[in-house]
Protein backbone atom coordinates (compact mmCIF):
# COMPACT_ATOMS: atom_id res chain seq x y z
CA UNK A 1 0.00 0.00 0.00
CA UNK A 2 2.90 2.38 0.64
CA UNK A 3 3.73 2.54 -3.05
CA UNK A 4 0.32 3.88 -3.98
CA UNK A 5 0.04 7.57 -4.73
CA UNK A 6 -2.51 9.64 -2.82
CA UNK A 7 -4.72 9.64 -5.93
CA UNK A 8 -4.63 5.82 -5.91
CA UNK A 9 -5.26 5.69 -2.16
CA UNK A 10 -8.32 7.91 -2.56
CA UNK A 11 -9.71 5.50 -5.20
CA UNK A 12 -8.89 2.49 -3.03
CA UNK A 13 -10.60 3.99 0.02
CA UNK A 14 -13.68 5.04 -1.91
CA UNK A 15 -14.02 1.67 -3.63
CA UNK A 16 -13.50 -0.12 -0.25
CA UNK A 17 -10.40 -1.91 -1.55
CA UNK A 18 -8.97 -1.17 1.90
CA UNK A 19 -10.10 0.82 4.92
CA UNK A 20 -8.53 3.91 6.44
CA UNK A 21 -7.78 1.88 9.58
CA UNK A 22 -5.85 -0.69 7.51
CA UNK A 23 -3.99 2.05 5.70
CA UNK A 24 -3.17 3.89 8.91
CA UNK A 25 -1.95 0.70 10.57
CA UNK A 26 0.23 0.00 7.56
CA UNK A 27 1.96 3.40 7.66
CA UNK A 28 2.28 3.35 11.47
CA UNK A 29 4.01 -0.02 11.14
CA UNK A 30 6.37 1.42 8.54
CA UNK A 31 7.21 4.37 10.77
CA UNK A 32 7.87 2.02 13.64
CA UNK A 33 10.07 -0.21 11.47
CA UNK A 34 12.05 2.35 9.44
CA UNK A 35 12.07 5.66 11.28
CA UNK A 36 15.21 4.74 13.22
CA UNK A 37 17.05 4.76 9.90
CA UNK A 38 15.81 8.20 8.84
CA UNK A 39 14.90 10.12 12.02
CA UNK A 40 12.22 11.77 9.89
CA UNK A 41 9.33 11.59 12.37
CA UNK A 42 9.76 13.06 15.86
CA UNK A 43 6.28 12.49 17.25
CA UNK A 44 4.01 9.58 16.33
CA UNK A 45 0.32 10.00 17.17
CA UNK A 46 -0.72 6.36 16.80
CA UNK A 47 -3.81 6.28 19.06
CA UNK A 48 -5.16 9.54 17.72
CA UNK A 49 -4.49 8.38 14.14
CA UNK A 50 -6.40 5.13 14.60
CA UNK A 51 -9.36 6.96 16.13
CA UNK A 52 -9.38 9.43 13.23
CA UNK A 53 -9.14 6.51 10.77
CA UNK A 54 -12.18 4.85 12.36
CA UNK A 55 -14.15 8.07 12.01
CA UNK A 56 -12.98 8.42 8.41
CA UNK A 57 -14.16 4.87 7.65
CA UNK A 58 -17.57 5.77 9.05
CA UNK A 59 -17.75 8.86 6.84
CA UNK A 60 -16.61 6.82 3.82
CA UNK A 61 -19.29 4.21 4.54
CA UNK A 62 -21.94 6.93 4.43
CA UNK A 63 -20.79 7.79 0.91
CA UNK A 64 -20.46 11.56 1.23
CA UNK A 65 -16.90 11.92 2.46
CA UNK A 66 -14.57 14.67 1.15
CA UNK A 67 -11.89 13.69 -1.40
CA UNK A 68 -9.03 13.08 1.03
CA UNK A 69 -11.08 11.40 3.78
CA UNK A 70 -9.13 8.55 5.35
CA UNK A 71 -5.77 9.40 3.75
CA UNK A 72 -2.90 9.41 6.29
CA UNK A 73 -0.44 12.33 6.30
CA UNK A 74 2.39 13.72 8.38
CA UNK A 75 2.63 17.36 9.46
CA UNK A 76 5.85 19.31 9.71
CA UNK A 77 6.44 20.09 13.38
CA UNK A 78 6.07 23.81 12.68
CA UNK A 79 2.25 23.57 12.51
CA UNK A 80 0.45 23.84 15.84
CA UNK A 81 -1.50 20.68 16.61
CA UNK A 82 -4.01 20.74 19.43
CA UNK A 83 -2.87 18.53 22.29
CA UNK A 84 0.20 17.28 20.39
CA UNK A 85 3.71 18.63 21.02
CA UNK A 86 4.82 21.19 18.44
CA UNK A 87 8.56 21.69 18.86
CA UNK A 88 9.62 23.51 15.67
CA UNK A 89 12.75 21.36 15.96
CA UNK A 90 13.87 23.36 19.01
CA UNK A 91 14.69 22.73 22.65
CA UNK A 92 12.83 26.02 23.23
CA UNK A 93 9.52 24.33 22.36
CA UNK A 94 10.35 20.76 23.37
CA UNK A 95 7.59 20.93 26.01
CA UNK A 96 5.11 23.05 24.02
CA UNK A 97 1.66 21.51 23.58
CA UNK A 98 -0.56 23.98 21.70
CA UNK A 99 -4.18 24.33 22.78
CA UNK A 100 -5.26 24.91 19.16
CA UNK A 101 -4.74 23.71 15.58
CA UNK A 102 -3.08 25.67 12.78
CA UNK A 103 -5.54 26.46 9.97
CA UNK A 104 -3.68 24.05 7.65
CA UNK A 105 -4.06 21.25 10.21
CA UNK A 106 -7.70 22.17 10.77
CA UNK A 107 -8.43 22.12 7.01
CA UNK A 108 -7.04 18.58 6.75
CA UNK A 109 -8.84 17.46 9.91
CA UNK A 110 -12.16 18.75 8.56
CA UNK A 111 -11.49 16.81 5.34
CA UNK A 112 -11.05 13.58 7.31
CA UNK A 113 -7.29 13.31 6.77
CA UNK A 114 -5.53 11.15 9.36
CA UNK A 115 -2.48 12.70 11.07
CA UNK A 116 0.18 10.04 11.64
CA UNK A 117 2.53 12.36 13.53
CA UNK A 118 4.94 15.26 13.21
CA UNK A 119 8.11 15.50 11.14
CA UNK A 120 11.61 16.57 12.06
CA UNK A 121 12.94 19.87 10.72
CA UNK A 122 15.77 22.38 11.03
CA UNK A 123 15.33 24.41 14.20
CA UNK A 124 12.73 27.14 13.57
CA UNK A 125 13.04 26.21 9.86
CA UNK A 126 16.52 27.78 9.70
CA UNK A 127 18.71 25.47 7.69
CA UNK A 128 19.13 23.66 4.41
CA UNK A 129 20.34 20.29 5.69
CA UNK A 130 18.27 19.40 8.77
CA UNK A 131 21.48 19.44 10.77
CA UNK A 132 20.22 22.23 13.07
CA UNK A 133 17.35 20.19 14.57
CA UNK A 134 17.40 19.70 18.36
CA UNK A 135 16.29 16.12 17.65
CA UNK A 136 19.27 15.26 15.47
CA UNK A 137 19.64 15.27 11.70
CA UNK A 138 17.27 13.53 9.30
CA UNK A 139 18.94 11.09 6.94
CA UNK A 140 18.32 11.01 3.22
CA UNK A 141 16.65 7.68 2.28
CA UNK A 142 18.67 7.65 -0.98
CA UNK A 143 21.99 7.82 0.85
CA UNK A 144 21.88 7.79 4.63
CA UNK A 145 25.30 9.46 4.92
CA UNK A 146 23.82 12.48 3.13
CA UNK A 147 21.48 15.26 4.20
CA UNK A 148 17.83 15.28 3.11
CA UNK A 149 17.88 19.06 2.62
CA UNK A 150 16.01 21.45 4.79
CA UNK A 151 14.25 22.82 6.51
CA UNK A 152 11.41 20.42 5.65
CA UNK A 153 13.85 17.48 5.51
CA UNK A 154 11.76 15.28 7.81
CA UNK A 155 8.68 15.65 5.61
CA UNK A 156 10.72 14.99 2.44
CA UNK A 157 12.54 11.96 3.83
CA UNK A 158 9.29 10.52 5.21
CA UNK A 159 7.62 10.74 1.80
CA UNK A 160 10.70 9.40 -0.03
CA UNK A 161 11.01 6.56 2.50
CA UNK A 162 7.31 5.70 2.11
CA UNK A 163 6.51 6.44 5.79
CA UNK A 164 3.58 8.53 4.57
CA UNK A 165 2.08 9.19 1.14
CA UNK A 166 2.34 12.96 1.66
CA UNK A 167 3.28 15.60 4.18
CA UNK A 168 2.87 19.27 4.92
CA UNK A 169 5.89 21.55 4.75
CA UNK A 170 6.87 25.22 4.74
CA UNK A 171 9.18 27.29 2.56
CA UNK A 172 10.86 30.58 3.53
CA UNK A 173 13.83 30.45 1.15
CA UNK A 174 13.54 27.00 -0.44
CA UNK A 175 12.57 24.77 2.49
CA UNK A 176 9.99 22.81 0.48
CA UNK A 177 11.67 22.74 -2.92
CA UNK A 178 15.28 21.99 -1.92
CA UNK A 179 14.49 18.95 0.30
CA UNK A 180 11.96 17.75 -2.30
CA UNK A 181 14.78 17.88 -4.87
CA UNK A 182 17.33 16.16 -2.66
CA UNK A 183 14.90 13.38 -1.69
CA UNK A 184 13.46 12.79 -5.17
CA UNK A 185 9.87 13.82 -4.48
CA UNK A 186 7.51 16.60 -5.59
CA UNK A 187 6.92 19.70 -3.47
CA UNK A 188 5.15 22.98 -4.03
CA UNK A 189 5.51 26.41 -2.42
CA UNK A 190 2.35 28.37 -3.26
CA UNK A 191 2.06 32.11 -3.86
CA UNK A 192 2.52 34.15 -0.68
CA UNK A 193 -0.94 34.50 0.87
CA UNK A 194 -2.48 31.44 -0.85
CA UNK A 195 -2.29 29.25 2.28
CA UNK A 196 -3.00 30.53 5.79
CA UNK A 197 -0.01 31.03 8.08
CA UNK A 198 -2.17 31.02 11.21
CA UNK A 199 -0.81 28.56 13.74
CA UNK A 200 2.37 28.07 11.71
CA UNK A 201 5.30 29.12 13.87
CA UNK A 202 6.71 32.27 12.29
CA UNK A 203 10.28 32.51 11.01
CA UNK A 204 10.17 35.40 8.48
CA UNK A 205 6.57 36.51 8.10
CA UNK A 206 6.86 38.19 4.69
CA UNK A 207 8.49 35.08 3.17
CA UNK A 208 6.97 32.04 4.97
CA UNK A 209 4.45 29.96 3.04
CA UNK A 210 3.09 26.46 3.61
CA UNK A 211 2.72 23.88 0.89
CA UNK A 212 2.42 20.17 0.16
CA UNK A 213 4.97 17.42 -0.44
CA UNK A 214 4.10 14.13 -2.14
CA UNK A 215 5.55 11.84 -4.75
CA UNK A 216 3.65 13.24 -7.73
CA UNK A 217 2.38 16.58 -8.99
CA UNK A 218 -1.11 15.06 -9.14
CA UNK A 219 -0.90 14.38 -5.37
CA UNK A 220 0.41 17.88 -4.67
CA UNK A 221 -2.67 19.22 -6.47
CA UNK A 222 -4.98 17.09 -4.29
CA UNK A 223 -3.26 18.32 -1.12
CA UNK A 224 -3.20 21.96 -2.22
CA UNK A 225 -6.95 21.79 -2.91
CA UNK A 226 -7.35 21.22 0.83
CA UNK A 227 -4.54 23.43 2.18
CA UNK A 228 -5.40 26.61 0.27
CA UNK A 229 -8.19 28.66 1.79
CA UNK A 230 -8.96 32.20 2.79
CA UNK A 231 -8.47 32.69 6.50
CA UNK A 232 -9.60 35.76 8.38
CA UNK A 233 -7.10 34.93 11.13
CA UNK A 234 -4.10 35.58 8.84
CA UNK A 235 -4.11 39.22 7.76
CA UNK A 236 -1.80 38.45 4.81
CA UNK A 237 -3.94 35.58 3.50
CA UNK A 238 -5.41 36.58 0.14
CA UNK A 239 -9.18 36.47 -0.33
CA UNK A 240 -9.35 34.81 -3.70
CA UNK A 241 -11.19 31.73 -4.98
CA UNK A 242 -9.28 28.46 -4.74
CA UNK A 243 -9.42 26.72 -8.12
CA UNK A 244 -9.63 22.95 -8.39
CA UNK A 245 -5.94 22.27 -9.00
CA UNK A 246 -6.68 18.74 -10.19
CA UNK A 247 -8.95 19.94 -13.00
CA UNK A 248 -6.28 21.30 -15.34
CA UNK A 249 -3.58 18.62 -14.92
CA UNK A 250 -4.31 16.94 -18.22
CA UNK A 251 -4.19 20.03 -20.42
CA UNK A 252 -1.63 19.89 -23.21
CA UNK A 253 1.54 21.90 -22.67
CA UNK A 254 1.82 22.55 -26.39
CA UNK A 255 2.63 26.19 -27.06
CA UNK A 256 3.42 26.95 -23.42
CA UNK A 257 6.25 29.49 -23.28
CA UNK A 258 8.90 28.41 -20.79
CA UNK A 259 11.54 30.88 -19.69
CA UNK A 260 14.98 29.45 -18.96
CA UNK A 261 17.01 31.94 -16.89
CA UNK A 262 20.59 32.06 -18.10
CA UNK A 263 21.76 33.06 -14.59
CA UNK A 264 20.60 29.66 -13.26
CA UNK A 265 23.14 27.82 -15.42
CA UNK A 266 26.30 29.56 -14.35
CA UNK A 267 29.32 28.72 -12.21
CA UNK A 268 28.60 26.54 -9.20
CA UNK A 269 26.03 24.29 -10.89
CA UNK A 270 27.04 20.62 -10.68
CA UNK A 271 27.59 19.28 -14.24
CA UNK A 272 25.42 16.24 -13.52
CA UNK A 273 22.58 18.44 -12.25
CA UNK A 274 22.95 20.69 -15.28
CA UNK A 275 22.77 17.72 -17.66
CA UNK A 276 19.66 16.32 -15.95
CA UNK A 277 17.88 19.69 -16.03
CA UNK A 278 18.79 20.24 -19.69
CA UNK A 279 17.46 16.78 -20.56
CA UNK A 280 14.21 17.65 -18.75
CA UNK A 281 13.96 20.89 -20.72
CA UNK A 282 14.41 18.89 -23.94
CA UNK A 283 11.63 16.53 -22.80
CA UNK A 284 9.33 19.51 -22.26
CA UNK A 285 10.23 20.89 -25.66
CA UNK A 286 9.45 17.50 -27.20
CA UNK A 287 6.01 17.75 -25.60
CA UNK A 288 5.41 20.98 -27.48
CA UNK A 289 6.51 23.63 -24.99
CA UNK A 290 8.54 26.50 -26.35
CA UNK A 291 11.83 27.29 -24.57
CA UNK A 292 12.83 30.93 -24.34
CA UNK A 293 16.10 32.15 -22.83
CA UNK A 294 15.42 34.87 -20.29
CA UNK A 295 17.49 36.95 -17.88
CA UNK A 296 16.88 37.60 -14.19
CA UNK A 297 19.73 40.12 -13.87
CA UNK A 298 19.54 40.63 -10.10
CA UNK A 299 19.59 36.90 -9.24
CA UNK A 300 23.02 37.10 -7.62
CA UNK A 301 21.69 39.60 -5.09
CA UNK A 302 18.88 37.38 -3.86
CA UNK A 303 20.94 35.49 -1.25
CA UNK A 304 22.47 38.69 0.23
CA UNK A 305 19.03 40.39 0.33
CA UNK A 306 17.47 37.33 1.94
CA UNK A 307 20.14 37.16 4.65
CA UNK A 308 19.20 40.66 5.75
CA UNK A 309 15.42 40.40 5.44
CA UNK A 310 14.87 36.89 6.84
CA UNK A 311 17.09 37.35 9.94
CA UNK A 312 15.62 40.84 10.53
CA UNK A 313 12.10 39.41 10.61
CA UNK A 314 13.26 36.38 12.60
CA UNK A 315 14.89 38.54 15.26
CA UNK A 316 11.54 40.27 15.80
CA UNK A 317 9.42 37.10 15.59
CA UNK A 318 11.63 35.11 17.95
CA UNK A 319 11.63 37.82 20.61
CA UNK A 320 8.45 36.17 21.89
CA UNK A 321 10.49 33.26 23.25
CA UNK A 322 11.40 34.72 26.62
CA UNK A 323 10.51 31.97 29.09
CA UNK A 324 7.40 33.75 30.35
CA UNK A 325 4.29 32.32 28.71
CA UNK A 326 5.24 28.97 27.17
CA UNK A 327 8.20 26.85 26.17
CA UNK A 328 11.56 26.53 27.87
CA UNK A 329 12.60 28.53 30.93
CA UNK A 330 16.12 28.28 32.41
CA UNK A 331 16.63 26.86 35.90
CA UNK A 332 16.85 29.22 38.90
CA UNK A 333 17.08 32.61 37.20
CA UNK A 334 18.63 35.20 39.47
CA UNK A 335 16.64 38.09 38.00
CA UNK A 336 14.49 38.92 34.98
CA UNK A 337 17.37 39.76 32.62
CA UNK A 338 19.18 36.59 33.61
CA UNK A 339 16.01 34.62 32.87
CA UNK A 340 15.64 36.15 29.40
CA UNK A 341 19.30 35.71 28.47
CA UNK A 342 19.82 32.18 29.78
CA UNK A 343 16.43 30.96 28.52
CA UNK A 344 17.30 32.13 25.01
CA UNK A 345 20.94 31.01 25.05
CA UNK A 346 20.07 27.57 26.39
CA UNK A 347 16.82 27.17 24.41
CA UNK A 348 18.01 28.26 20.95
CA UNK A 349 20.67 26.44 18.95
CA UNK A 350 23.69 28.06 17.32
CA UNK A 351 22.19 28.82 13.88
CA UNK A 352 19.05 30.39 15.37
CA UNK A 353 21.14 32.56 17.71
CA UNK A 354 23.33 33.61 14.78
CA UNK A 355 20.33 34.70 12.73
CA UNK A 356 18.86 36.64 15.66
CA UNK A 357 22.20 38.46 16.07
CA UNK A 358 22.43 39.24 12.33
CA UNK A 359 18.83 40.45 12.24
CA UNK A 360 19.37 42.62 15.30
CA UNK A 361 22.52 44.07 13.70
CA UNK A 362 20.74 44.91 10.44
CA UNK A 363 17.88 46.59 12.26
CA UNK A 364 19.98 48.50 14.79
CA UNK A 365 20.44 52.26 14.81
CA UNK A 366 23.05 53.35 12.29
CA UNK A 367 22.80 50.21 10.15
CA UNK A 368 19.08 50.08 9.32
CA UNK A 369 19.26 52.06 6.07
CA UNK A 370 22.49 50.48 4.86
CA UNK A 371 21.23 46.94 5.37
CA UNK A 372 17.47 46.59 5.84
CA UNK A 373 16.51 49.59 3.69
CA UNK A 374 18.91 48.53 0.94
CA UNK A 375 17.71 44.91 1.04
CA UNK A 376 14.11 46.09 0.62
CA UNK A 377 15.13 48.05 -2.47
CA UNK A 378 16.96 45.04 -3.89
CA UNK A 379 13.87 42.96 -3.15
CA UNK A 380 11.93 45.32 -5.40
CA UNK A 381 14.50 44.88 -8.18
CA UNK A 382 14.25 41.08 -7.89
CA UNK A 383 10.44 41.23 -8.00
CA UNK A 384 10.65 43.49 -11.07
CA UNK A 385 12.94 40.98 -12.85
CA UNK A 386 10.20 38.35 -12.53
CA UNK A 387 7.42 40.75 -13.53
CA UNK A 388 9.40 41.59 -16.69
CA UNK A 389 10.05 37.90 -17.41
CA UNK A 390 6.39 36.94 -17.01
CA UNK A 391 5.43 39.56 -19.59
CA UNK A 392 6.99 37.21 -22.11
CA UNK A 393 6.72 33.67 -20.71
CA UNK A 394 4.12 31.50 -18.94
CA UNK A 395 6.46 29.62 -16.60
CA UNK A 396 10.14 29.67 -15.64
CA UNK A 397 12.08 26.40 -15.40
CA UNK A 398 15.58 25.61 -14.11
CA UNK A 399 17.45 23.66 -11.45
CA UNK A 400 16.08 23.61 -7.88
CA UNK A 401 19.50 23.51 -6.26
CA UNK A 402 23.11 23.57 -7.42
CA UNK A 403 24.02 19.96 -6.62
CA UNK A 404 22.57 16.68 -5.32
CA UNK A 405 22.45 15.75 -1.61
CA UNK A 406 25.75 16.41 0.18
CA UNK A 407 27.36 14.56 3.10
CA UNK A 408 26.70 15.51 6.71
CA UNK A 409 29.16 18.14 7.94
CA UNK A 410 30.55 18.76 4.45
CA UNK A 411 29.66 22.45 4.40
CA UNK A 412 32.11 23.04 7.25
CA UNK A 413 31.86 25.85 9.77
CA UNK A 414 31.18 28.67 7.34
CA UNK A 415 27.43 29.40 7.38
CA UNK A 416 27.64 31.09 3.98
CA UNK A 417 28.49 27.78 2.22
CA UNK A 418 25.15 26.43 3.46
CA UNK A 419 23.25 29.61 2.58
CA UNK A 420 24.32 29.30 -1.07
CA UNK A 421 22.44 25.99 -1.26
CA UNK A 422 19.26 28.06 -1.77
CA UNK A 423 20.66 30.25 -4.52
CA UNK A 424 17.97 29.28 -7.07
CA UNK A 425 15.01 29.15 -4.71
CA UNK A 426 15.30 32.29 -2.55
CA UNK A 427 14.32 34.82 -5.22
CA UNK A 428 10.79 33.43 -5.55
CA UNK A 429 10.21 33.90 -1.80
CA UNK A 430 11.42 37.50 -2.01
CA UNK A 431 9.02 38.09 -4.90
CA UNK A 432 6.19 36.05 -3.30
CA UNK A 433 5.88 33.81 -6.37
CA UNK A 434 4.91 30.12 -6.38
CA UNK A 435 7.57 27.50 -7.13
CA UNK A 436 7.78 23.75 -7.15
CA UNK A 437 10.32 20.99 -7.55
CA UNK A 438 9.84 17.67 -9.31
CA UNK A 439 12.37 14.86 -9.76
CA UNK A 440 14.13 14.99 -13.15
CA UNK A 441 17.16 12.71 -12.97
CA UNK A 442 19.83 11.03 -10.90
CA UNK A 443 23.46 11.93 -10.26
CA UNK A 444 25.74 9.53 -8.38
CA UNK A 445 22.65 7.59 -7.27
CA UNK A 446 21.02 10.71 -5.83
CA UNK A 447 17.99 12.60 -7.17
CA UNK A 448 17.99 15.91 -9.04
CA UNK A 449 15.13 18.40 -8.87
CA UNK A 450 13.62 20.50 -11.64
CA UNK A 451 12.26 23.82 -10.43
CA UNK A 452 9.13 25.30 -11.99
CA UNK A 453 8.32 28.91 -11.09
CA UNK A 454 4.90 30.33 -11.88
CA UNK A 455 3.32 33.75 -12.01
CA UNK A 456 1.28 34.92 -9.01
CA UNK A 457 -1.57 32.48 -8.19
CA UNK A 458 -0.73 30.38 -11.25
CA UNK A 459 -0.16 27.15 -9.30
CA UNK A 460 -2.57 25.31 -11.61
CA UNK A 461 -0.35 25.91 -14.62
CA UNK A 462 2.79 24.79 -12.75
CA UNK A 463 1.03 21.62 -11.65
CA UNK A 464 -0.19 21.05 -15.19
CA UNK A 465 3.38 21.24 -16.56
CA UNK A 466 4.75 19.07 -13.75
CA UNK A 467 2.03 16.44 -14.24
CA UNK A 468 2.57 16.35 -18.00
CA UNK A 469 6.32 15.96 -17.42
CA UNK A 470 5.55 13.03 -15.11
CA UNK A 471 3.46 11.42 -17.84
CA UNK A 472 6.54 11.02 -20.04
CA UNK A 473 9.22 10.44 -17.36
CA UNK A 474 9.50 7.97 -14.49
CA UNK A 475 11.86 9.75 -12.09
CA UNK A 476 8.99 10.32 -9.64
CA UNK A 477 8.24 6.58 -9.48
CA UNK A 478 11.76 5.56 -8.45
CA UNK A 479 12.35 4.47 -4.88
CA UNK A 480 15.47 4.45 -2.73
CA UNK A 481 17.24 1.11 -2.42
CA UNK A 482 15.62 -1.30 0.00
CA UNK A 483 12.10 0.01 -0.48
CA UNK A 484 9.83 -2.41 -2.25
CA UNK B 1 34.02 43.00 6.97
CA UNK B 2 35.19 42.47 10.50
CA UNK B 3 32.69 43.06 13.21
CA UNK B 4 34.23 44.25 16.48
CA UNK B 5 33.98 42.35 19.70
CA UNK B 6 32.27 45.29 21.43
CA UNK B 7 29.62 45.29 18.72
CA UNK B 8 28.95 41.59 19.29
CA UNK B 9 28.58 42.26 23.00
CA UNK B 10 26.10 45.05 22.30
CA UNK B 11 24.12 42.84 19.90
CA UNK B 12 24.02 40.07 22.48
CA UNK B 13 22.58 42.50 25.04
CA UNK B 14 19.99 43.82 22.58
CA UNK B 15 19.02 40.25 21.60
CA UNK B 16 18.97 38.97 25.20
CA UNK B 17 21.40 36.20 24.29
CA UNK B 18 24.44 35.44 26.42
CA UNK B 19 27.60 34.58 24.52
CA UNK B 20 30.26 32.98 26.68
CA UNK B 21 33.95 33.79 26.51
CA UNK B 22 34.79 30.46 24.87
CA UNK B 23 32.62 30.98 21.80
CA UNK B 24 32.81 34.72 21.19
CA UNK B 25 35.71 34.41 18.72
CA UNK B 26 33.83 31.83 16.64
CA UNK B 27 30.63 33.87 16.75
CA UNK B 28 32.52 36.98 15.63
CA UNK B 29 34.18 35.14 12.77
CA UNK B 30 30.98 33.58 11.48
CA UNK B 31 28.94 36.76 11.75
CA UNK B 32 31.67 38.58 9.84
CA UNK B 33 31.43 35.97 7.09
CA UNK B 34 27.66 36.52 6.79
CA UNK B 35 28.11 40.30 6.78
CA UNK B 36 30.65 39.94 3.97
CA UNK B 37 27.94 38.14 2.01
CA UNK B 38 25.29 40.78 2.65
CA UNK B 39 27.76 43.56 1.85
CA UNK B 40 27.34 42.53 -1.81
CA UNK B 41 24.10 44.53 -1.67
CA UNK B 42 26.22 47.67 -1.84
CA UNK B 43 26.95 46.90 -5.50
CA UNK B 44 23.29 47.29 -6.48
CA UNK B 45 22.18 50.51 -8.05
CA UNK B 46 19.01 51.30 -6.12
CA UNK B 47 18.77 55.05 -6.68
CA UNK B 48 15.11 55.98 -7.03
CA UNK B 49 13.96 52.42 -6.19
CA UNK B 50 11.24 52.28 -3.59
CA UNK B 51 11.80 49.26 -1.37
CA UNK B 52 9.14 46.68 -0.51
CA UNK B 53 8.59 44.98 2.82
CA UNK B 54 6.34 42.20 1.50
CA UNK B 55 5.25 40.67 -1.79
CA UNK B 56 2.95 42.73 -4.00
CA UNK B 57 3.04 45.42 -1.31
CA UNK B 58 -0.68 45.21 -0.57
CA UNK B 59 -1.86 46.86 2.60
CA UNK B 60 -2.83 44.46 5.32
CA UNK B 61 -6.49 43.78 5.86
CA UNK B 62 -8.00 45.34 8.97
CA UNK B 63 -10.95 43.97 10.90
CA UNK B 64 -13.58 45.48 13.12
CA UNK B 65 -12.38 45.92 16.70
CA UNK B 66 -14.73 43.42 18.25
CA UNK B 67 -14.34 40.36 20.47
CA UNK B 68 -14.23 37.16 18.44
CA UNK B 69 -12.62 34.74 20.90
CA UNK B 70 -13.81 33.70 24.31
CA UNK B 71 -11.46 33.92 27.28
CA UNK B 72 -9.14 30.91 27.20
CA UNK B 73 -6.70 32.02 29.88
CA UNK B 74 -6.73 28.73 31.74
CA UNK B 75 -5.81 26.74 28.63
CA UNK B 76 -2.90 29.05 27.86
CA UNK B 77 -1.69 29.25 31.45
CA UNK B 78 -1.70 25.46 31.73
CA UNK B 79 1.35 25.43 29.42
CA UNK B 80 3.18 28.35 31.06
CA UNK B 81 6.43 27.84 33.00
CA UNK B 82 5.02 29.56 36.13
CA UNK B 83 1.70 31.11 37.04
CA UNK B 84 -0.03 32.31 40.20
CA UNK B 85 -3.72 33.09 40.52
CA UNK B 86 -4.22 33.68 36.81
CA UNK B 87 -1.00 35.68 36.39
CA UNK B 88 2.25 34.73 34.65
CA UNK B 89 5.05 34.95 37.18
CA UNK B 90 8.67 36.01 36.63
CA UNK B 91 11.62 36.57 38.99
CA UNK B 92 11.19 39.51 41.35
CA UNK B 93 11.92 42.84 39.61
CA UNK B 94 11.33 45.44 42.33
CA UNK B 95 12.47 45.14 45.93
Amino acid sequence: MHNYTIAELVKGLQSKQFSSVELTQHFLARISQFNDQYNAVITVTADQALQAAQLADQRLAMGSAPALCGVPLLHKDIFCTKGVRTSCGSKMLDNFIPPYNATVVENFEQAGVVMLGKTNMDEFAMGSSNETSFYGPVKNPWATDCVPGGSSGGSAAAVAGRLAPGATATDTGGSIRQPAALCGISGLKPTYGRVSRWGMIAFASSLDQAGPMARTAEDCALLLNCMASFDDKDSTCVDRDVPNYSASLNKSVKGLRIGVPKEYFSEGLHPGTEAAVKKALADLEAQGAELVEISLPNSDLSVPAYYVIAPAEASANLSRFDGVKYGYRCENPKDLQDMYCRTRSEGFGEEVQRRILIGTYCLSAGYYDAYYGKAQQVRKLIEQDFVNAFNDVDLIVGPTCPSPAFKFGSKGDDPVAMYLEDIYTIATNLAGLPGMSVPCGMVEGKPVGLQIIGNYFDEARMLNLAHQFQQVTDWHTQAPEGIS
Amino acid sequence: MIIKREEIEKLATLSRISIDEKTITDVTERLSSVLDLVDQLKTADTDSVEGISRPFQVSQRLREDEVTETNQRDKFQAIAPATDNGLFTVPKMID
